[in-house]
């Protein structure tokens, strides 16, 4: 492919902080097929676990991510729990799913603040990264630790809600619903941010099913999938939510479904807090026995799956991850071809790629045959493209 | 005599993140220390996006074997003088990930690194604690 | 028993063995020689949603599990097949579910295993310079994997 142009983004990107490498082939403006390169972050969790007994295996999958940190010891300690079914007590299940749902607000709204950035509007990053700080609070509150909570056990949590802080987490959560309902009025009613994300980047129906796109991809293309509906675990049944469904698979149906959802999740947290019974946090497993499990959650990126199985020994056979952002990912290639190149950074960045997760384990301009822009100008192309339409 | 270049850097120190094979949330961090809570900007301190027009380097995460030819690169391009500074217990000493069939060399016997913040993650107090602490070291 | 594992055990009988472990689990066993019969069918008739397939080092081979989620359900069906050693060969599912790309394309580096029909069977997490024949998740390799590491 020597006689097109193509332009390398990353490995160091200025905006995802992690090392990925793009490749985008491009014909004037219009890219026309673009690569990646993943593994620059590879730290081979799946083989460390192996050699980590069941209660330190939990600590290492939460290291996998620092974003949706909770998401990986959530399926994990499932999985261990379904090998032989080990029954968790309800005030566990409905701590568990409060620490969820909470993470996907703080998640969803670090993107929002991101994609923003992209399309050049710092404005509504930094309203987002500001209105995240509560959140990181309440973790901060009920855990000791801003991210990487460390709550989850095999068989329970490890930490208790006191009564004493229910006053003041719902307090918290009325708070953060107030802001997330301003964000997505201010965010949904913009006309740049429309005119800049709406028919962008489409992934089809058809296209999300075959390539098993999950999480809001999934759902902001039409697919209804949500493993808190679809497999209730903790305590996703007993609480009322909505799945956010919506039919356009764009970047601005992507980016509605992940402030809708920050709504519904506030949801979960009020019930959930409401409704937790009084009782034990564990359940104290001292074997996990011999079998096989399998774990899913639906963190914010959509499902995360963990197989474990058991020899009987403390340490687990084969532990295998799956992250939601490796089925996410590959459905770039689908949206981005066609697009401009002023678009393509936007639309990678809607998939909520997470590369530490996919790789469970960093970026390179290797066989570069001719650099055209880098990483940061592309965001700024971007960024002046917005602008261009604002004078309009 | 005072050296008007010292001087300066000190008052505005530029820093590049270097996010080797991170986990994401030190990163993350310092994404947070810029937004309107923590503000790094107030101490002139702002975040470049080129390793190039840096002064200090944020680093965070292990290093693998695909990232280290890349990471000595980068830290090859810095100007003098290269302020290192490690964020998180994976870029001070590796922790848990040291007996990795990817990991090569902690960070600190690839590249000098002037500051080490302990923490999973460091809080962006920390962060702002460290990137002071290097400056101090400029005479 | 669930509807669904009727529904198999109608279609496949003596073919395949089947476990209903809970009722949101069944395993599947089949043989090499019909696992492309039985995942299309899952796939294609029962739509299912692929998940993902984790490969396993075993005295035998190398098994292979995929793990199809029907969401309607609420079933997570996962057909395990072993693939033995030592040709470790394996029918690529890209041409079924294209959803199985990166995940073959995983378990080809970490365990050895060649998909038949695979499009694009390049590395996708190891270094480049990671030498061939070396397979992570192999177990016992220990011993070629410290050299590795030594370089």
């Amino acid at each position: 492919m020597a006689d097109r142009n193509f332009i390398p983004i990353g490995p160091f990107h200025p905006l995802l902080e992690e090392p990925e490498f793009f490749k985008f082939y491009v014909d004037g403006e219009t890219v026309v097929d673009a690569e990646v390169r993943v593994g620059y972050n590879h730290r081979g969790v799946e083989k460390l676990a192996e050699g980590k007994t069941y209660d330190q295996a939990t600590f290492l999958v939460e290291r996998i991510c620092g974003i949706c940190s909770t998401s990986h010891p959530f399926a994990y300690v499932q999985a261990a729990e379904d090998v032989s079914g080990i029954v968790v007590p309800e005030r566990a299940l409905f701590i568990r799913s409060i620490i969820g749902d909470l993470e996907r607000i703080h998640s969803h709204l670090l993107w929002v603040g991101l994609a923003a950035h992209f399309i050049g509007y710092n404005t509504v990053f930094m309203w987002a990264w500001k209105y995240r700080e509560p959140v990181l609070d309440v973790f901060e509150m009920i855990s000791g630790n801003r991210n990487h909570y460390g709550m989850f056990k095999v068989g329970g949590v490890r930490r208790d809600i006191n009564d004493a802080q229910i006053p003041s987490l719902l307090k918290a959560i009325d708070e953060i619903e107030g802001f997330c309902s301003m964000l997505v009025k201010a965010v949904m009613d913009d006309p740049v941010i429309k005119a800049r994300t709406k028919g962008i980047g489409i992934l089809k129906k058809q296209d999300a099913i075959d390539i098993g796109v999950v999480g809001p991809v999934a759902r902001a293309s039409g697919i209804i999938n949500d493993v808190r509906k679809d497999f209730p675990y903790a305590a996703y049944d007993r609480v009322q939510f909505e799945r956010v469904v919506l039919p356009d698979g764009d970047v601005f149906s992507r980016m509605a479904v992940r402030l809708l959802e920050t709504i519904e999740s506030t949801k979960i947290i009020r019930q959930c807090l409401k409704q937790m019974p009084k009782g034990p946090i564990d359940a104290e497993v001292r074997e996990i026995g011999i079998g096989e499990g399998i774990g899913q959650h639906e963190a914010p990126r959509g499902e995360v799956i963990h197989y474990v199985r058991s020899n009987g020994s403390n340490y687990p056979e084969r532990h295998k991850i799956r992250a939601p952002s490796f089925m996410n990912v590959p459905s770039f290639k689908k949206t981005v071809i066609g697009q401009s190149i002023a678009d393509a950074a936007l639309i990678t960045a809607a998939v909520d790629p997470c590369y530490c997760c996919t790789e469970r384990m960093a970026v390179l301009d290797r066989e570069t045959n001719k650099v055209l822009l880098n990483g940061d100008e592309l965001v700024r192309l971007c960024q002046e493209k917005t602008e261009k339409m604002r004078n309009k | 005599m005072l050296n008007p270049f010292k001087w300066g850097l000190k008052k505005s120190p530029w820093v590049f993140h270097l996010g080797a094979s991170a986990c994401n949330n030190c990163d993350i961090e310092i994404l947070d220390c810029l937004t309107p809570k923590f503000d790094i900007e107030r101490f002139g301190i702002v975040l470049t996006g080129s390793p190039r027009h840096a002064d200090v380097l944020l680093v965070s995460g292990i290093v693998n074997r695909q990232s280290i030819e890349r990471f000595k690169r980068a830290y090859d391009q810095v100007p003098k003088p290269k302020l290192v500074v490690a964020i998180g217990v994976c870029a001070c000493s590796a922790d848990m990930f040291r007996d990795s069939y990817n990991f090569v060399r902690p960070v600190d016997e690839i590249i000098p690194v002037d500051v080490y913040v302990p923490g999973c993650p460091p809080k962006p107090e920390a962060i702002i604690a460290g990137i002071m602490k290097a400056l101090g070291k400029i005479k | 028993m669930g509807i669904i594992t009727e529904q198999l055990k109608t279609k496949f009988g003596d073919r395949i063995s089947i476990l209903e472990k809970n009722k949101k689990r069944v395993y599947l066993e089949t043989g090499i020689d019909q696992v492309k019969e039985v995942v299309s069918y899952i796939y294609r008739e029962l739509g299912a949603r692929f998940s993902t397939a984790s490969g396993i080092d075993t005295r035998a081979g190398v098994e292979i599990l995929y793990h199809l989620a029907l969401d309607r359900q609420g079933l997570m069906v996962t057909v395990r097949v072993l693939v033995p050693k030592p040709e470790l060969k394996m029918p690529s599912f890209f041409s079924i579910m294209p959803a199985t790309e990166w995940v073959e394309r995983e378990i080809h580096e970490m365990l050895g295993v060649d998909f038949i029909g695979h499009p694009d069977p390049r590395r996708l997490l190891l270094p480049d310079d990671w030498p061939e024949g070396v397979y992570p998740f192999r177990k016992k390799s220990f011993e070629s994997e410290k050299e590795v590491t030594e370089k």
